[in-house]
């Protein structure tokens, strides 16, 4: 796949869907495949239920931490609620990853809770997605393994290992404009 | 060594390599990071009830020979800026590095003041960092230039700094902390009586026109020679933006802000046609220039509010005037839904009050469903501002006036505004509500006096909120956990004129999880629910 000098992910939802540790997760990834990277987020009052978005840059030369409006490559979406606030920063055939991946167009969390899922639950579906934003980026899934033990304790390691290669799987992100 | 790290983290690690001897401060967003960090590495850290208190416990350690790390956001620095101008003129014996964490756009914050201006008002040395390297770089820089001018310096991360991550290569190293033995006494320097003063101030210029003399060829101040149709002036993370948005320019990066590097801009700016300042915030190089005489182009007024970024200084770069696309912030915060205090604003909003509020999560209640704050100034305003509607106000309407207040902020300034309301009683008297979780929610959850438990949560002595009040003369003080006793001590309190302090204790509900949490540590993926606040 051909990539633009600098790949831009955009990690969108609210207080305590694990947007923070998502972008962790990419950015480690994208650091130990050898990438100059830079990562942006707002913590703060957005940690009362407000909207968290952090933005995550790699490529041989990253230079601004913000993704410029309109360019963004890719937008993982953590709460189907925002979408709308991150549309915009998309550049015309960004892809969107979001939960309609695993659940299909309701994109209802709660289905989640259902057996056939598993080991996708409600909790881990952020790993799950970035299994899914894996396909489309020049990271290799060793990469991605040792970021995700780095950032998650050792108990989950194995089930996580699980529910990312689920969404390594899942492969009709949709294009937007 | 290379590293992914935030700028907070670089700087405290950059404090463990320099040998910090003490790091110290208020939590704050974006700054607070930093001392957590430094106190995980190994290094001693304190968090003091305010940043005046901060700096002048540095002060001192920096007046013995020792190393100093004092952290605050912009805010803070309000609160610390009465030892900060005169230890410009003192000086220190050791070093003294302050951290200014700015918040342009206001992610968490009452303000976006730019305390560049703090640096040139008080005759300090400024350093601006751009990205995490720069924390690390800048800040070993600063501890170096403060021994060698024996003089306190600021430096200034921006919240897009404090809080982004990029990659740090440095050498590890062994933290060894600057340990004095002795005092040296230098009355002459230190005790600021007018007649050391005069020749102190004296002193303090001098000294500043020497460091501008090596800041013109400082390697601080970073030079990309590229066309010479354009050069653009800039500094902190603008210089990134700058470097995106327009590739082909030249560009002067101000790392040292002040004193300003009058030559080093004048030849710069000599060698371009145009040449234009790109900085966020106030126009302080801009400013600097015209002081100097030295023609540049400036930012159009409307880009001094909020932050820069890539799109932004590409308007500015072709003269854009026109109305920006709204930014759409998404979801506002909220009280959380578990808030065991909100109950207490349900019933405000039911009474009537005028509220006096703080800073802190319970700023918040101003929002939907509650709307009962009516005031938010400054750390510890709650009580004073509400004292002040009392004297006013007449009887009647005086009565309504309540202040609210949390226990960090109360312990951090409310204490003084304590000993006003028992000193300069109004007729109608007051009432302070404390509304304590336990800890320094906002921020985070840090511990703070009244938690008992150090930084790193080791217990310590503790201090007492209803202890306090009673020791300071405040007539009735009740403490509950119950919002039915709350009720009827407010209802009392209303009629009684007298000068009430109601203290509600209950846990944060984001605390209570942490500690659960500590002790059943598997949940995954939710890690930042619970990790840091704001203000």
């Amino acid at each position: 796949m051909s990539q633009p000098a600098v790949v831009n992910i955009i990690l969108g939802g609210i207080g305590g869907t694990g947007v923070i540790l998502s972008s962790n997760i990419v950015a480690d990834s994208a650091f130990l495949a050898g990438y100059d990277v830079r990562k942006s987020e707002i913590h703060g009052m957005s940690q009362r239920g407000g909207s968290v978005s952090s933005d995550v840059r790699f490529g041989e030369k990253v230079y601004s931490p913000l993704i410029p409006d309109g360019e963004g490559d890719y937008l993982v979406l953590l709460h189907p609620d925002e979408l709308e606030n991150n549309l915009y920063r998309l550049k015309p055939n960004g892809v969107v990853i979001d939960i309609s991946l695993i659940v299909g167009e309701s994109r209802n969390l709660s289905l989640l809770n259902d057996e056939k899922y598993l080991p996708v639950n409600q909790k881990n579906f952020n790993i799950c997605l970035l299994g899914a934003l894996s396909n489309y980026l020049p990271i290799p899934y060793e990469c991605w393994q040792k970021a995700i033990f780095l950032n998650l304790s050792k108990k989950v390691h194995e089930q996580n290992r699980g529910v990312f290669e689920y969404g390594m799987k899942l492969t009709k992100a949709f294009s937007i404009k | 060594m290379k590293k992914l790290m935030f700028g907070n983290e670089s700087i405290a690690l950059a404090a463990l390599h320099s040998g910090v001897t003490l790091g110290i401060g208020y939590p704050g967003t974006p700054s607070t990071e930093i001392l957590e960090y430094f106190s995980e590495f190994g290094g001693r850290a304190q968090w003091s009830p305010n940043e005046k208190v901060a700096l002048e416990v540095g002060i001192g350690v920096a007046f013995t020979g020792g190393s100093v790390l004092v952290t605050m956001k912009h805010v803070g620095l309000n609160v610390a800026s009465d030892p900060l101008f005169t230890v410009a003129y003192t000086g220190v014996e050791g070093s003294l590095v302050i951290i200014s964490a700015d918040d342009p756009d206001m992610h968490s914050s009452q303000n976006e003041q730019d305390n560049r201006n703090y640096a040139r008002s008080a005759g300090v040395m400024m350093l601006e960092p751009c990205d995490s390297q720069e924390c690390y770089d800048f800040f070993l820089e600063a501890v170096r230039l403060s021994k060698e001018w024996k003089f306190p310096v600021l430096l200034r991360p921006t919240t897009r700094v404090c809080h982004s991550m990029s990659i740090v290569e440095y050498e590890d190293k062994e933290y060894i902390p600057v340990l004095p033995i002795k005092y040296n006494p230098d009355k002459l320097g230190r005790v600021m009586i007018p007649g050391y003063a005069r020749p102190a101030h004296r002193r303090l210029r001098e000294k500043l026109a020497k460091i501008k003399k090596w800041n013109e060829t400082s390697h601080l101040n970073k030079e990309i020679t590229k066309s010479e149709e354009l050069g653009i002036i800039t500094s902190g993370v603008s210089y990134l933006h700058v470097l995106e948005a327009e590739p082909n320019a030249s560009v002067l990066k101000i790392g040292m802000c002040y004193p300003f590097p009058e030559e080093k801009v004048r030849e710069f700016v000599q060698r371009h046609k145009r040449c234009i300042v790109i900085e966020e915030g106030d126009p302080f190089l801009v400013e600097n220039c015209r002081y100097y005489g030295i023609p540049v182009e400036e930012k159009p007024e409307m880009y001094r509010f909020g932050e820069l970024n890539v799109n932004r200084v590409r308007r500015i770069l072709k003269g854009d005037t026109s109305p920006e696309p709204p930014i759409k912030r998404g979801r506002p915060p909220r009280l959380c839904d578990g808030c065991p205090h909100r109950a207490v604003f349900t019933l405000l909003s039911k009474t009537n009050c005028i509220v006096t509020g703080d800073i802190g999560c319970y700023t918040l209640s101003v929002l939907p469903p509650f709307q009962s704050i009516d005031s938010c100034v400054c750390m510890g305003a709650s009580i004073t501002v509400g004292l002040g509607l009392r004297h006013s106000l007449p009887p009647e309407e005086a009565k309504r006036v309540v202040s609210v207040i949390g226990d960090s902020t109360f312990i951090h300034s409310g204490i003084p505004g304590i000993v006003e309301m028992v000193y300069n009683p109004p007729p109608t008297g007051h009432i302070v509500i404390v509304l304590d979780n336990n800890t320094t929610a906002m921020t985070g959850m840090q511990e703070h006096p009244g938690t008992g438990k150090k930084l790193n949560h080791e217990p310590t002595n503790q201090v007492v909120i209803e202890d306090v009040a009673r020791a300071i003369g405040v007539e009735n003080v009740v403490v509950t956990d119950r919002i039915s006793v709350f009720e009827k001590a407010l209802e009392e309190s209303l009629e009684n004129n007298k000068t009430n302090l109601i203290v509600v204790r209950k846990m944060c509900a984001l605390l209570r999880k942490k500690q659960q949490k500590n002790v059943k540590q598997e949940v995954i993926g939710d890690k930042s629910d619970v990790s840091t606040g704001g203000s």
